[in-house]
């Protein structure tokens, strides 16, 4: 059975239709990749999975229930964490403060300040700086941190490489073995295709709003991939 | 192929409501012929409402000035006319547009001030300067301090010999005041001083990036809005005949009253003022024996319709019928050139 | 010496002051909402106290011990059924539904207490003092307000920075939205922030019931000078808004001074003028 079942998901902003019935599986564990172009649908399909968009009930369906259209505070009570896109710590507090703040949910489990720091040690250095005083590849760790200290089953990273050097981003993807390994389910949303093929059991990638294919990265080839991300 | 465009802001209904309008507006100004005094004393009392009131909407409506502090401009209006009838010896009908100038001769100062505040501490800035005015008139001594004063008998000769005559002109000067102040609103939106506005009102982010300087802007919208209130003051008093810091820089009278009827009626459009003037007269010919009761009801009243229909009864009616008494939008129609 | 008198009595005004600001300061730093009944929430707890001390005959201060959980829970109540209702982008909602409930609070209260002018009798307390060198002498009441109001704002200095509730209120400060990714229901600590708030008001009203006359029109006036501590010690800061406070107070007692007419002008004028030279205030939080 799906961690999370998402079918026929349609979502819009005002008279903006930006995803038409997308059909997507994540399996307990499992790491999904979605990628696609700007303007594909894909954080539009991951506002809609955590609430801050409105979506259909039947629509989400995680642990064998509908959540679709929760607010966004019940579904991570769920064990559904976001890591958003553009880290969006929150600067009034330090670090140690905003991976606390991760922890609110109230899920316990294998994660807490100590594991936390245990995968990312620099964030150990730093626990009392303001959390937006720290380097864009350390920022993004705190916003990993923070997801993670809500002890998700599933947990969703939007474009956790955008912005940051490939030597940066090398580090942030090493930290995905780790997180599997605790049994949390991990869906990465991308736009570099190399790396999302590289961390991913299976790929979705994404077009104007509809799944233009989807499959295992060892079967896929680059043609198929090119011509669904960019429709040509 | 050319298409033919034509940008039009008149709808039908309002050009069948321009002529209802001028006959009604023909009507209002005979009404010293066929009105009672009693009824002309309550009509000096709605056109001086309705004129704050087209003014408020101005400021919170179009401009995003929220001002809790109008009261400053009508108390000053008001002893403009008493500075005016009896140490200037000026006529006191006179004196009415000179109360609008003194009004908006104090506003450039207030607003130095008052526009370093944003939003909502705007609000509470202006406040504080309509205390500080009211607090500064009562140390006067020569304007009564505290207590106040009454318009002398002879300065009051001065608008007319007889009391028919006198309630005459202050009726036609709150009758124009009213439709001035309704047609400067209207005059306004259809400029592009109008046009920037509106755009201020739905994002001011976008203005500014198409070039719409909104700080000069506001300015202007708050520097003419303290002229008519200043203007109505002046005329209030005229009518009352004695003035007090209490009376002059009253915030309920001049402001609270002023927003509910705004809110009630609808913010952010022309025919708001007016269909909130009318439902705060009849609402108080019902319920001003019980005082206290009738604020209560009239706060609550408003508090309810900004949360439940925040376009206000005016704008309930308007979505629902289509009708739009005022147009200021303009409507682009596009006729594709017939081929030869 | 009577100078010297007026600011040592200023600096005990300015405690009052300060209560008045800490709460609106407060709900401003959490949800961004400038609520213009505060003063008249002030004014309803004194007169809470009235009601409790002429129905339990208790002592004015022992009040607090009722007024003050009564006044939580209003706000929790107020700011769930009806203020979380009015935030979002646009200004103009906030501002006329608390005025809105400004001039319906004054006016229940009116209905209910008449505009007679009252004050809480505390004994003893009110005409007890310190005399001090040079004939200066301090009341043990003022100065009981003072040292309070400097207890309350370290109270919630430490509520904002050492608890896990004062973290999710800067959390939700900085970005609501976010902070619900985090499982926080923001309705919910909004709601919390404003039954502190209100719970300081009623502090404040208490105390102010205490050392004043009062009626149940001044609300306004109450708002005003809450107002312009906040301004003049800087948005954002709870000990800038006690400076705030304290000079208004001593702005206001050095004009009573000059002139017993003009103590409310004087601390009105100290406020535009820091306005005119400061706009962001004395002790503005430089992160924000």
């Amino acid at each position: 059975m799906s961690l999370l079942a998402v079918r026929g998901l349609t979502a819009r902003y005002g008279d903006f239709q930006a995803l038409f019935g997308i059909d997507l599986d994540i399996a307990a564990g499992e790491t999904v990749a979605i990628i696609g172009a700007n303007g594909a649908g894909k954080s539009t399909f991951l506002k809609a999975v955590t609430g801050q968009l409105a979506a259909a009930p039947d629509a989400v369906v995680y642990d064998g229930r509908p959540i679709g259209g929760e607010a966004p505070h019940h579904i991570v009570r769920r064990g559904i964490a976001l890591v958003p896109e553009g880290r969006q710590l929150f600067p009034s507090l330090t670090v140690e403060e905003n991976l606390l703040m991760g922890a609110c949910v109230g899920r316990t489990g294998h994660w807490t300040l100590q594991t936390v720091y245990e995968l990312f040690p620099v964030l150990r250095e730093r626990r009392s700086a303001p959390g937006t005083a720290l380097s864009g590849g350390q920022q993004q760790m705190v916003a990993i941190g923070r997801a993670l200290m809500a002890n998700p089953r599933l947990l969703l990273c939007d474009e956790i490489s955008l912005g940051l050097a490939p030597i940066v981003i090398r580090d942030i993807y090493a930290a995905v073995p780790a997180i599997r390994a605790g049994g949390t389910a991990v869906l990465v949303v991308e736009q570099d295709i190399r790396q999302a093929m590289a961390v991913a059991d299976r790929v979705y990638c994404f077009q104007e709003g509809h799944v233009s294919l989807s499959g295992r990265p060892a079967d896929l080839t680059l043609d198929q991939i090119t011509q669904a991300y960019f429709g040509m | 192929m050319a298409n033919r465009f034509t940008v039009v802001t008149a709808t039908r209904t309002s050009r069948a409501g321009g002529v209802v309008l001028l006959v009604l507006l023909a009507g209002l100004a005979a009404g010293p012929w066929w009105l009672g005094r009693g009824d002309m004393r309550l009509a000096v009392e709605i056109g001086s409402m309705l004129a704050l009131a087209q003014m408020w909407n101005l400021l919170a409506g179009y401009a995003g000035l929220v001002s809790v502090g109008q009261q400053a401009f009508l108390g000053l209006g008001g002893y403009a006319l008493f500075v005016g009838g009896i140490f200037l010896g000026l006529n006191p009908l006179v004196c009415i547009p000179l109360a609008g100038l003194a009004a908006a001769l104090f506003a450039i100062p207030t607003a130095a001030l008052v526009f370093r505040l944003r939003a909502a501490y705007f609000a509470i800035g202006t406040w504080v300067v309509a205390e500080v005015y009211m607090l500064s008139f009562a140390q006067v001594s020569a304007l009564g301090g505290g207590s106040g004063m009454s318009l002398p008998a002879d300065v009051v000769r001065g608008i007319a010999e007889d009391a028919g005559g006198r309630d005459a002109l202050i009726y036609w000067c709150a009758l124009a005041l009213a439709v001035g102040a309704t047609g400067l609103v209207y005059g306004l939106l259809r400029t592009r001083h109008g046009l920037a506005l509106t755009a201020i009102r739905d994002s001011e982010p976008a203005a500014e990036s198409v070039g719409i300087d909104n700080a000069r802007t506001r300015w202007l919208v708050y520097i003419a809005a303290a002229f008519v209130t200043g203007m109505v003051g002046a005329l209030v008093f005229l009518s009352k005949l004695r003035i007090s810091p209490d009376a002059a820089f009253s915030v309920v009278d001049w402001t609270a009253y002023v927003i509910f009827i705004v809110v009630i009626g609808g913010v952010g459009r022309i025919e708001g003022p007016i269909v909130g003037t009318i439902v705060f007269f009849v609402l108080r010919a019902f319920l001003a024996d019980l005082g206290a009761i009738y604020l209560i009801v009239l706060g609550l009243l408003a508090v309810a319709v900004m949360l439940a229909a925040p376009q206000g009864l005016w704008g309930l009616v308007a979505e629902r019928a289509g009708v739009e008494l005022f147009p200021v939008r303009r409507r682009l129609i596009v006729e594709k050139e017939q081929q030869a | 010496m009577e100078w010297v008198n007026a600011v040592v009595q200023g600096v005990m005004l300015g405690g009052l002051f300060a209560l008045f600001a800490t709460g609106l300061s407060l709900i401003f730093g959490v949800m961004r909402l400038v609520n213009l009944a505060h003063g008249d929430l002030i004014v309803l707890a004194a007169f809470l106290g009235v009601a409790v001390v002429e129905g339990l005959g208790l002592h004015p201060l022992v009040t607090l011990v009722i007024v003050v959980p009564a006044m939580a829970l209003l706000g929790y109540g107020l700011q769930r059924g009806l203020l979380n209702l009015t935030l979002g982008g646009d200004i103009l909602p906030p501002l006329l539904v608390t005025f809105g409930l400004s001039i319906v609070i004054q006016n229940v209260l009116l209905e209910t207490f008449s505009a007679d002018t009252r004050r809480l009798q505390a004994g003893a307390l009110e005409t007890a003092s310190i005399e001090l060198a040079g004939g200066i002498s301090i009341g043990w009441l003022p100065l009981i307000v003072l040292l309070l109001a400097v207890a309350v704002i370290g109270g919630l200095q430490l509520v904002f920075y050492r608890t896990k509730i004062g973290r999710i209120f800067r959390a939700t400060s900085d970005n609501p939205a976010v902070a619900r990714l985090m499982g926080v229901n923001h309705r919910h600590v909004f709601a919390l922030a404003m039954a502190l708030a209100l719970a300081v008001c009623a502090v404040a009203g208490i105390l102010m019931a205490i050392r004043t006359n009062f009626t149940p029109t001044i609300g306004p006036a109450r708002l005003l000078f809450a107002f312009e501590a906040v301004i003049i010690g800087g948005l954002g800061s709870l000990w800038g808004t006690l400076a705030g406070g304290i000079i208004l107070g001593v702005a206001q007692a050095i004009g009573a001074q000059i002139h017993p007419g003009v103590q409310i002008l004087a601390g009105h004028i100290a406020f535009l003028a820091v306005l005119a030279v400061r706009p962001q205030g004395l002790f503005p939080r430089l992160r924000d």
